[in-house]
């Protein structure tokens, strides 16, 4: 008896060394309260490490050709046992991944956890971010159905309006001209190993530099001395605990999910012709919306351009004070994301009703032509919109840059999220706006 | 201290050397990839090259009509006068197949309403130019299309017509 509880405690022991190997021993106690961080960082791992999981699975069935791809689909949906489980799991895995990246992405703004010394961090993290859209997207094209090969061809195309390079990247990303075999392993060599393997690294990277900066950052209430130091307790049970409890639930969530919805499946990819409407993947909606009121330039090119500079740029500006912790900074920071988001919600929708009933296709100033009446026009009425709004938000909050940043922050945010939901439900034939329920 | 400062140079000599090295070793590395990447599209486009697509002879073509070649994705155009234009079925907004539609003489694209003429000119946005073109030869009243590579136009014009 004795001896078998000393082994039991031994291999206890090992167990536990093992977790603290990666883990830390202590943690706050403040940051273990679940609303601070809703678990949304732990949660993209484990969607990953069951993408990686269904997703070798699918390797061994699937054949990256256009004429065998889309049968061994159908094979393994019909002849594997759990194959469409399995299919399924992996789908809603990745598109969950997609949703909780981004919520990630808004939690650490919105907390403030992006001062120094996570700046860089900031920039790892939003890097696996693009990387886990180009998963999405280069996965997209494999099962070689309806959905997938009018999608694909609409994004490449979108590419292509880049200019200068525009052409040559959609040349190199098709292998060709038009999708074909070459597209598929390219897309397929993408999907299975050039962006899980970057993924892998710049995880362990985004982690190592967490733990760098002393774990997640703490909540810390107004008032309270940032160098005071806060209670700690161990880590196991108390955090390992909530993050087991966490996984499972999400496993449990995406288990039912893909049960009951599986995974679509169009008909099989025929080139002569294109579905009505023809879409891209959901989360690339919003830039499709945006190139049905910009001027092609604008909106695959010069808009995404400075929202990505601008979204780098935001960890590493020069701010009033380091106010991390706090959700939304202060009350008043609270208020002034309230506004910013009242504000898109409410113009968002009119400028895409005004420009679709209004403008009309010739843009804003018909006579002109087409790059100024729906690109150097609007763009520059959005840029000075979008400078006015903060400055009257500044003044009339009398606020510091960190609130005025955040609400600025919201308001784009919550403006691309409609224009996606727009994309998403409110698009039907030819594009044209309808109601969800008439789609 | 002697040995310190004889040191100094040939160690900023030494990682010098190394660090040209190194960078020596990326471009090597970064042209070996490219000429991978690349070598895809050779190979497409000499998959393809033969493009040469025989549509027919002249006669079978009415003025005014247009013929779907699927094989060769294109649409064989002919004009009221005559005159023969191959046109790339693909809209160029974003890549859609545009059906023609014979009632309307018109194309229209189904993924965002853009229509294109008889002659592939632009008749409603969002399409920024018209449909591309392939080049049309006309040996011995048989119409051949050379599919290898469509050219990029911005507007009709007379010349793009091959007459017989």
């Amino acid at each position: 008896m004795a001896v078998q509880k000393n082994k039991k405690t031994i291999q206890r022991v090992i167990a536990n060394s093992l977790i603290l190997h990666m883990r830390p021993v202590r943690v706050p106690a403040k940051a273990l309260r679940y609303t601070h961080t809703f678990g949304l960082g732990g949660m993209s791992l484990v969607l990953f490490l069951m993408l990686i999981s269904t997703g070798i699975l699918m390797i061994f069935v699937y054949d990256p050709s256009p004429e065998r791809a889309y049968q061994s689909i159908l094979f393994m949906q019909q002849e594997i046992l759990f194959g469409r489980l399995i299919r399924g799991m992996h789908y809603w895995s990745a598109n969950l991944l997609i949703g909780v990246a981004v919520l990630h992405m808004l939690r650490v703004f919105l907390t403030g956890a992006f001062h120094a010394p996570r700046q860089s961090n900031w920039i790892i993290g939003l890097s696996l971010l693009f990387l886990i859209l180009l998963s999405g997207f280069t996965g997209y094209l494999l099962p070689w159905d309806q959905i997938s090969y009018w999608a694909i061809t609409i994004c490449t195309e979108m590419l292509g309006y880049m200019p200068g390079i525009g052409q040559t990247l959609q040349r190199v990303i098709l292998g060709g001209t038009e999708i074909g075999s070459a597209t598929l392993i390219n897309f397929f060599a993408l999907h299975t190993m050039v962006v899980p393997f970057l993924l892998a690294m710049l995880m362990t990277w985004h982690f190592w530099r967490v733990r760098l900066a002393g774990g997640v950052v703490v909540p810390r209430d107004p008032g309270d001395d940032p160098e005071a130091g806060t209670d700690s307790v161990p880590f196991i049970p108390n955090l390992l605990l909530r993050e087991i409890a966490v996984a499972l639930i999400l496993i449990a969530f995406v288990l039912v999910v893909a049960i009951v919805f599986g995974a679509p499946l169009g008909e099989l990819a025929n080139p002569g012709v294109s579905p009505n409407p023809a879409k891209a993947p959901w989360y690339f909606l919003g830039f499709q919306e945006l190139l049905l009121h910009f001027h092609p330039l604008f909106a695959v090119f010069i808009i995404p351009l400075i929202a990505a500079i601008a979204i780098l740029r935001v960890a590493y500006l020069r701010y009033d004070a380091d106010l991390s912790g706090n959700w939304f900074l202060s009350a008043k920071g609270r208020r002034m994301a309230a506004v910013a988001a009242g504000t898109a919600l409410l113009l968002t929708p009119l400028w895409i009703l005004v420009d679709e009933f209004v403008v009309g296709p010739g843009g804003w100033l018909p006579r002109a032509a087409p790059i100024i009446s729906n690109g150097l026009f609007p763009g520059s009425a959005l840029a000075a919109g979008a400078v006015a709004f903060y400055m009257l938000l500044k003044k009339h909050f009398s606020a510091s840059k960190n609130e005025t940043v955040q609400a600025l922050f919201v308001l784009f945010v919550v403006g691309f999220a409609l224009l996606t939901v727009t994309g998403v439900w409110f698009r039907g034939a030819g594009m044209t706006l309808v109601w969800p329920w008439q789609m | 201290m002697a040995m310190a400062d004889v040191d100094k140079p040939r160690r900023s000599f030494l990682s010098r050397i190394l660090l040209a090295l190194g960078s020596l070793a990326v471009l090597e590395a970064g042209w070996i990839a490219a000429s991978f990447i690349g070598s895809r599209r050779r190979q497409a486009s000499t998959g393809e090259g033969a493009g040469l697509q025989v549509a027919g002879p002249v006669e079978r073509f009415e003025a005014g009509t247009v013929t779907a070649f699927r094989e060769g994705e294109f649409y064989l155009a002919r004009l009221k006068d005559g005159g023969f234009l191959a046109l790339h079925r693909k809209c160029t907004h974003l890549g859609c197949t545009v059906p023609w539609i014979p009632d309307e003489q018109k194309f229209t694209c189904p993924c965002h309403a853009s229509a294109f003429d008889i002659r592939g000119d632009v008749l409603n946005a969002p399409a920024p130019r018209p449909l591309d073109l392939f080049p049309v030869r006309i040996e011995n009243g048989i119409v051949k299309v050379d599919t290898s590579k469509p050219i990029r136009r911005a507007s009709f014009e007379s010349h793009q017509v091959t007459w017989v």
